[in-house]
């Protein structure tokens, strides 16, 4: 990178009010005079992604109001493909030459010069603009005013200390993520979305003597700008003082084999780090998924059918479009046991050949986008929860989960918030402290029986491109036999 | 990669005039500006390569009832910064009454010279041909190393300004470079495993690529021959890197933010206290020679120093910001970020014995011993198998099952404990203090932790 001025002077361009609605500015043909420098370089394709960001972060502890953290920005993430390599620069300057100098070095990685100017071939312009944002521009207004956040989230932590008991630490957060994209790219991708992402949640550290438990429930929503207002704050606080008045006294769990009964809604997050992540194609691309030619045979049990898609309304991960511009789609991942195939990007599709899903994701400008999951989900089956929890002599019910990943080696682990013992058929006493851990390949077979109350929980997810939203979902499943660590 | 310098003194002026303009007295702001380039290859061929340009300001204010508020932005533009200044003061409206930060009493004292020369960059296609190299020594070191999935080579520069509205102003650069190598392998009829390693330099011709190579190498083909473990209690030695990994998730305990705020396992009654066995000490030193991220003041401008934060197994001090040091009556360590609510976290401990004072275990040694432990080279998931508020922690981990001289990689195992047993269960901290690139450890023994396998 080239930039040799000094911090204040470094966005010249950007003194006016900056926006990306391309009918208030000229972006269409500073896009085109890009994307066609750079397929004249001798690209093969060319892509420059923008957008403009307004967080807001608000905290309460007790009965007061501790943090209040509005944060925004702007910045382009511009990538030049040719052959199977690219090439990707970000930055904060949108300046006409800001982006002429990130385009120069995005080819310059690649062995091209801007002004060799020795192909005449590639660019025939944008395509008219698919404003998938149109109907959102009053979204941000929409949403609560932060006097309505602090009230809500004060109304959380006061529920929480007339229901809970031995609560040391109660706490209410509230983040909204609003982010206004527009993608442009030489095959003539030209879209525009604005997206809204808020959640909202509550968690309490309960202590009694030597004893402690901590508890957290987030709920989130994408596209809802009335999402606060309509949060269930008595529930959320009744759920969580439920639980931390249920593991507070709880032992630990003793460690070993065993069958475990995982609940509906977070506990998706089994599928999520044990297969999901193995089927996007950024795996395939590393050779470090196991399904990578496997599709049309049997992965998992014929019990399982597998979804990922774009389009639940309201849920987290929920896209009109992908960060490449792609409109949103469903995709069928497994049906009944049988791998149907993979989450796609633009690089997944030109590496390994697998069609495009509308799953290129990406944090921010920041980041190329990649292969990413949205809201992944295994399909309700026939049974009733009570026929999976009786069918389990001596095992783990598995109510709330915590977080967890998947290593390179296909391995995947995750934490269990709240447990309880199965024994004989019925659900006993409380456990705390277990981990989860197996492969995909062998776990999946052993996934043999699914309930009839699939829900959908809001999350994060952090890989390559970075932390993006998602759902995990399930419902009610029994896994025949898994590692569980404990002590 | 060329950088020239902020132009603070601009920026002051800048943020003087705006803040008089709208009738702000008291404001200070952090900043930050870095250039990185990285490249990533796949079995020869380059895969992508990377370059970013990031800036970004924190700024806060104090309104007329002295409540502060703050607002970040990557706008650094004169409109960025006017309208952050004024959401920082549409902010101070929600400022907390019973605890306003203010301005550190030590942001105008001097700071220690670091000795961190800037380096100079190498060319992207530089990084790439090293990196192509690299991941081919690598790949010939065993031939059941079929790829690197993971790899990167990176460099950068940075830097970071403190100033305030009473004169404080504080300016760094740093260039820092990274190579990190996960190989996987694969023999037939058996599961893939995989091992990897870590460098940093304060630039990329410094790099030891070589010792990353085989650092790499050796953890990979030493967990070929894998077995699964029974479940039981086990002598358990863990490598420098996995210790100060653990230490770190617990770092709560360490950090007055946490204890004020109710979730640390430590109180204001904890100071003086037995925390830990009487030979063991630690000490946060974000001025270590190796320490190639090392800032010369934190986030508020405080100077950054060593620091004994356990001596002889006792808790002799606390990581302070300028706000949680007037709570306890000393001063700021070094250690706060930037916020309406300010951050507090460790910087780079260091992990020693205290002299004069044995384990009376001299003869445990993760290279020789006798008896059968199970040696932990790293620690998995701590974001998920972490519970700093309760002590709890229940991970997954690479490693091997030591008998007779003799390694054997575990299979899928977890262990659990807490850890103020752990830390009062040491039953040797081995004479060599190991440099890593995120602290100083000597290898560390504990006694009778559960490990759960498929066995």
């Amino acid at each position: 990178m080239t930039r040799t001025r000094g911090l204040v002077q470094t966005h010249p361009a950007l003194n006016q009010t900056f926006t990306l609605d391309p009918s208030h500015t000229p972006w269409k043909d500073r896009l085109e005079t890009l994307l066609q420098t750079g397929v004249r370089a001798g690209a093969d394709l060319v892509e420059v992604f923008l957008e403009r960001t307004d967080h807001l972060g608000v905290l309460a502890e007790q009965e007061r109001i501790t943090s209040v953290s509005p944060s925004f920005g702007m910045g382009a993430g511009i990538r030049v493909f040719m052959g199977h390599r690219d090439g990707f620069v970000s930055t904060n300057d949108l300046s006409e030459s800001g982006l002429a100098q990130a385009l120069d070095q995005a080819l310059a990685m690649l062995e091209l010069e801007h002004n060799a100017l020795q192909h005449e071939r590639g660019f025939e312009g944008l395509s008219q603009l698919r404003d998938f944002g149109a109907n959102k521009d009053t979204w941000l207004a929409q949403s609560p005013e932060l006097s309505e956040i602090t009230q809500r989230l004060l109304e959380g932590t006061a529920r929480l200390d007339q229901i809970g008991q031995h609560l040391e630490v109660r706490r209410g957060s509230f983040s909204r993520d609003w982010q206004e994209v527009l993608v442009a790219a030489s095959d003539g991708t030209y879209a525009r979305d604005i997206r809204l992402h808020q959640s909202s949640g509550l968690s309490v550290l309960a202590a009694d003597g030597e004893h402690r438990a901590s508890i957290a429930r987030r709920f989130g929503s994408s596209d809802r700008p009335d999402d606060l207002r309509e949060w269930d704050v008595d529930a959320a606080a009744n759920e969580v003082c439920s639980s931390a008045a249920t593991m507070l006294h709880a032992d630990y769990v003793d460690g070993g084999q065993m069958p475990v009964v995982l609940a509906n809604r977070f506990g998706g997050v089994i599928f999520h780090e044990a297969c999901g992540h193995l089927l996007e194609t950024t795996q395939v691309e590393r050779g470090t998924t196991p399904f990578a030619d496997q599709v049309g045979k049997t992965i998992a049990n014929p019990a399982v059918t597998a979804i990922d898609e774009g389009l639940s309304t309201g849920a987290f991960g929920s896209l009109s479009m992908d960060d490449e511009g792609m409109e949103s789609q469903r995709t069928v991942l497994i049906e009944q046991g049988v791998l149907k195939g993979f989450l796609s990007d633009r690089a997944g599709e030109l590496r390994t050949g697998h069609a495009r899903t509308g799953s290129g994701r990406r944090q921010n400008h920041g980041f190329a986008a990649a292969s990413r999951m949205r809201n992944t989900y295994i399909a309700a089956g026939p049974h009733s929860t009570d026929d999976l929890i009786q069918s389990v002599d001596r095992g783990l019910y598995c109510k709330s989960m915590g977080g967890g990943s998947v290593g390179p080696t296909g391995q995947f682990n995750f934490s269990v918030e709240e447990g309880y013992i199965i024994e004989n058929g019925q659900l006993g006493r409380p456990v705390k402290g277990a981990t989860l851990i197996g492969e995909a390949k062998e776990v999946m077979p052993r996934i043999s029986m699914c309930a009839n109350d699939l829900d959908l929980a809001a999350g994060y997810c952090g890989s390559v491109s970075g932390s993006i939203f998602v759902t995990v979902g399930q419902p009610h499943i029994k896994v025949d036999s898994i590692t569980v660590g404990g002590r | 990669m060329t950088h020239t310098p902020l132009n603070v003194e601009e920026l002051r002026d800048q943020l003087h005039a705006l803040a008089t303009r709208d009738g702000i007295r008291q404001w200070d702001l952090g900043a930050s500006r870095g250039m990185n380039a990285s490249v990533q290859v796949d079995r020869g061929e380059a895969k992508q390569m990377k370059a970013a340009q990031r800036s970004s300001i924190t700024v806060r204010v104090w309104n007329e009832q002295g409540l502060i508020g703050v607002t970040s932005t990557s706008d650094l533009s004169p409109g960025g910064l006017d309208k952050a200044l004024k959401g920082a003061y549409q902010a101070s409206s929600f400022g907390n009454a019973e605890d306003i930060p203010g301005f550190s009493p030590l942001a105008t004292a001097a700071i220690p010279e670091l000795d961190r020369p800037l380096k100079p960059s190498q060319s992207i296609q530089t990084l790439l041909s090293t990196l192509k190299d690299v991941e081919g020594e690598l790949l010939a070191k065993h031939p059941a190393i079929e790829t690197v999935p993971y790899n990167g080579l990176s460099e950068g520069n940075s830097e970071r300004i403190y100033l305030n509205s009473e004169g404080a102003l504080r300016h760094m650069q740093r260039t820092q470079a990274s190579l990190y190598l996960y190989a996987r392998a694969e023999e037939s009829g058996r599961k893939p495993r995989s091992g990897g390693a870590v460098r940093v330099a304060l630039g990329s011709a410094d790099l030891d690529l070589g010792g990353c190579i085989q650092e790499a190498a050796e953890r990979t083909i030493s967990h070929l021959n894998y077995q699964p473990i029974d479940t039981g209690r086990y002598l358990v030695c863990f490598t420098p890197e996995a210790f100060l990994d653990l230490l770190g998730a617990f770092s709560s305990m360490m950090n007055a933010r946490s204890i004020l705020d109710g979730v640390s396992l430590s109180s204001k009654e904890s100071l003086g206290q037995q925390l830990a066995v009487p030979f063991f000490n630690l000490h946060d030193n974000g001025l270590h020679p190796a320490h190639v991220g090392a800032a010369a003041f934190d986030g508020e401008g405080t100077p950054t120093k060593r620091l004994c934060l356990i001596g002889n197994g006792t808790l002799e001090n606390l990581l302070h910001s300028e706000a949680t040091a007037r709570q306890f009556g000393v001063h700021p360590t070094g250690h706060a970020g930037l916020g309406a609510k300010v951050s507090v976290g460790p910087d780079w401990f260091e992990v020693s014995s205290s002299s004069g004072v044995s384990s009376a275990a001299n003869h445990l040694d993760h290279r020789n011993a006798s008896e059968p432990f199970v040696l932990i080279e790293s620690l998995n998931a701590l974001h998920a198998g972490v519970k700093a508020s309760q002590g709890a922690f229940s991970l997954p981990f690479d490693g091997w099952l030591v008998k007779d001289g003799e390694r054997i990689s575990v299979e899928a195992a977890t262990i659990a404990g807490d850890i103020r047993d752990v830390l009062k269960g040491i039953v040797h901290l081995e004479p060599n203090e190991v440099v890593t690139h995120q602290g100083v450890s000597p290898h560390v023994w504990v006694d009778g932790l559960a490990i759960t396998g498929e066995a």
